[in-house]
């Protein structure tokens, strides 16, 4: 999955991050270095607790670091209004969640166009543009059905087909073969490295699932809150 | 994303039902509770709006509400008569004695006695017969709820008799008079008929019912017999509501209506309240998603309020459809005829609810804008 390109998506350096006050305080983040390229399938793995989950809040935006600094594209996001970084996120974004976390209550297309809805498409246009890539995504025939009719895989297609759809420059995705069997988790993250990675793209993936390891263009791995080692894979 | 909100809505049906039931439940509880105190209060002063001829009643300045009467001396209709802008001047009598049907039935009536030369007051809506027949000696004129209370299960039929105080009286009409607040029959009669119905007493002038000449309004005619009299004018309008506030003060039907009322109030905003509230919790996930791709809190408090609002909507139309279905068969009873849902009511009750859904929403939307959106990161 190598490309051309090397410039990167994110850069962070020395970032932070505590929770409580005093001698409650835990500190989750200490002085992460961490850089993922566009073009680039980057893993970010590690025992649980290692800080991983807050690592990417941190990156996208969902939470405040209390020290060191975040890049995406070359901008430090945490210096625009709150209005523009969420609108920032809304553009440049897209998440792939552990528990897919998909409206229930839509369709898989309705689901995938969440998005577009968010950024103001009407309807019928943002959900034909969910439609059409869930075909690429081999859901032509479950584009009407709800969540709860789908199976853990096709959900995690379709919350791949939302992180997607709206054309993001850096996809986000936590633990996204966790609740998948092997062999449903090896063909998402299939997937995942034919769909989502774009020379002008980058794909952060944390996972502690060592089977999937192989789909890694970058992998930096994690302990204690800060990056221990980093290696190239191809 | 406004479909979004109401997909989210109805998706699940159990609570979408629960939401709208709670909200309907409590709308149909409020008109109805309130419709039913506003047509108590309002019969309290009925056969004052059934009366069409006369702009102003007059009355002993310690009569306070219809019911109950000081009754006024002879020369009080003379000096009535006599205050300029005065068009006629008539009297008229009201007392509350038994009839008697030749079964055996009885029950106590609101009798009125009217002019005997001018008939005013006379009631306008006949079922049976015409009111001009009270020119006939003996005879009265009944309404229907009376008659049917007197005569019950038997039809309407002219010319049967009554017996009230050894006089033996006619039915010679029967009028579709408004229902009286203590259900009684209302029973119309010649003024000089009507006297004889109770036992003999020195005055039993209740009223002077006047009416202004052309020109004169109906508040400046009472101010002018008010001053030159010293009794007490009133306007039709006015008397009504003299009788109505009379029942809210004196009355603990305001009390108990009340209750019912802030009963269905808590109920609704409690229900729907927690329903919702439940309801937004249950999605605090989904709503994190939104924010984390980037939906803003001012959307999502937008797709709250229409979801609330939505719901508060369609819980109100049940309710008001239950409410006017309740009324429409209610209303053709003789027992609660003239109790109606009242426009007033819809309204009000609607103010009510808007701001019991209001409410109940802002609890949920405060849950979604404190929520970190970082929360979906975590299994």
């Amino acid at each position: 999955m190598k490309t051309n390109t090397s410039a990167n998506a994110v850069r962070c350096a020395g970032v932070q991050k505590h929770f409580g006050e005093g001698d409650a305080r835990i500190h989750v983040l200490r002085g992460v270095d961490f850089e993922a390229k566009q073009g680039e399938l980057t893993f970010l793995v590690g025992p649980s607790g290692c800080g991983k989950t807050t690592l990417i809040s941190v990156i996208t935006g969902l939470l405040d670091s209390t020290g060191g600094s975040v890049e995406l594209f070359g901008a430090n996001t945490r210096q625009l209004p709150p209005e523009e970084q969420i609108r920032f996120r809304r553009r440049n974004l897209g998440f792939v969640f552990q528990q897919y976390n998909l409206l229930p209550a839509l369709t898989a297309a309705e689901n995938a166009a969440v998005p577009l809805l968010a950024a103001g498409m009407k309807r019928r246009e943002a959900v034909e543009r969910a439609k059409a890539l869930l075909v690429k995504l081999g859901l032509e025939n479950r584009m009407d059905t709800l969540p709860s009719k789908l199976s853990g895989g096709q959900q995690q297609r379709v919350a791949m087909a939302r992180a997607l759809v709206h054309e993001p420059r850096l996809i986000v995705c936590d633990e996204p073969t966790a609740a998948l069997d092997h062999a449903t988790g090896e063909s998402v993250m299939e997937l995942l490295a034919d769909s989502a990675v774009h020379p002008e793209r980058a794909v952060i993936v944390v996972t502690h699932d060592n089977r999937v390891f192989h789909f890694a263009d970058a992998v930096a791995h994690m302990d204690d809150g800060r990056i221990t080692h980093s290696e190239q894979r191809n | 994303m406004n479909f979004v909100a109401l997909r989210m809505l109805t998706g699940d049906r159990a609570k979408y039902l629960g939401l709208i039931f709670a909200i309907a439940f409590s709308t149909f509880l409020l008109q109805n509770q309130t419709s039913i105190f506003a047509g108590i209060m309002s019969r309290t002063g009925s056969q004052i709006a059934d009366v069409t001829d006369a702009d102003v009643w007059v009355m002993d300045p310690a009569t306070e509400y219809f019911e109950e009467t000081k009754a006024l001396k002879d020369t009080d209709l003379l000096r009535v008569r006599g205050v300029p802008g005065v068009d006629y001047a008539v009297r008229l009598f009201k007392g509350q004695p038994v009839a008697r049907t030749p079964e055996g039935n009885f029950s106590a009536t609101v009798v009125l006695g009217l002019d005997d030369a001018t008939l005013i007051g006379a009631p306008r809506k006949m079922v049976m017969g015409s009111w001009e027949n009270l020119r006939e000696p003996n005879s009265v004129v009944v309404d229907r709820a009376g008659y049917m209370l007197l005569f019950p299960g038997e039809p309407l039929e002219l010319n049967r008799t009554l017996e009230m105080n050894d006089n033996l009286v006619r039915i010679a009409g029967i009028s579709e008079a408004s229902a009286s607040f203590t259900s009684f029959p209302i029973i119309h009669a010649r003024y000089s008929a009507a006297v004889n119905f109770l036992g003999r007493e020195r005055s039993q002038m209740a009223f002077v019912l006047a009416r202004g000449q052309p020109g004169v309004s109906a508040e400046e005619l009472a101010r002018r017999i008010s001053d030159a009299t010293g009794l007490r004018a009133r306007t039709q309008n006015e008397f009504r509501w003299d009788c109505i506030n009379y029942y809210l003060k004196h009355t603990g039907i305001p009390v108990n209506f009340g209750i019912t009322i802030t009963i269905a109030i808590v109920i609704g905003l409690v229900v729907s309240g927690q329903t919702f509230y439940l309801f937004t919790v249950e999605n605090l996930k989904q709503f994190g998603a939104l924010k984390a791709i980037g939906v803003t809190n001012a959307r999502l408090m937008g797709m709250i309020l229409l979801q609330a609002l939505t719901a508060g909507f369609i819980g109100y139309a049940f309710g008001t459809g239950m409410a006017a279905v309740f009324f429409e068969i209610f209303s053709q009873k003789i027992a609660t005829r003239g109790i109606v849902l009242m426009w007033q009511n819809v309204v009000g009750v609607g103010v009510l609810m808007f701001l019991v859904v209001i409410a109940a929403s802002l609890l949920s939307i405060r849950r979604v804008l404190v929520l970190e959106p970082a929360t979906v990161f975590r299994g």
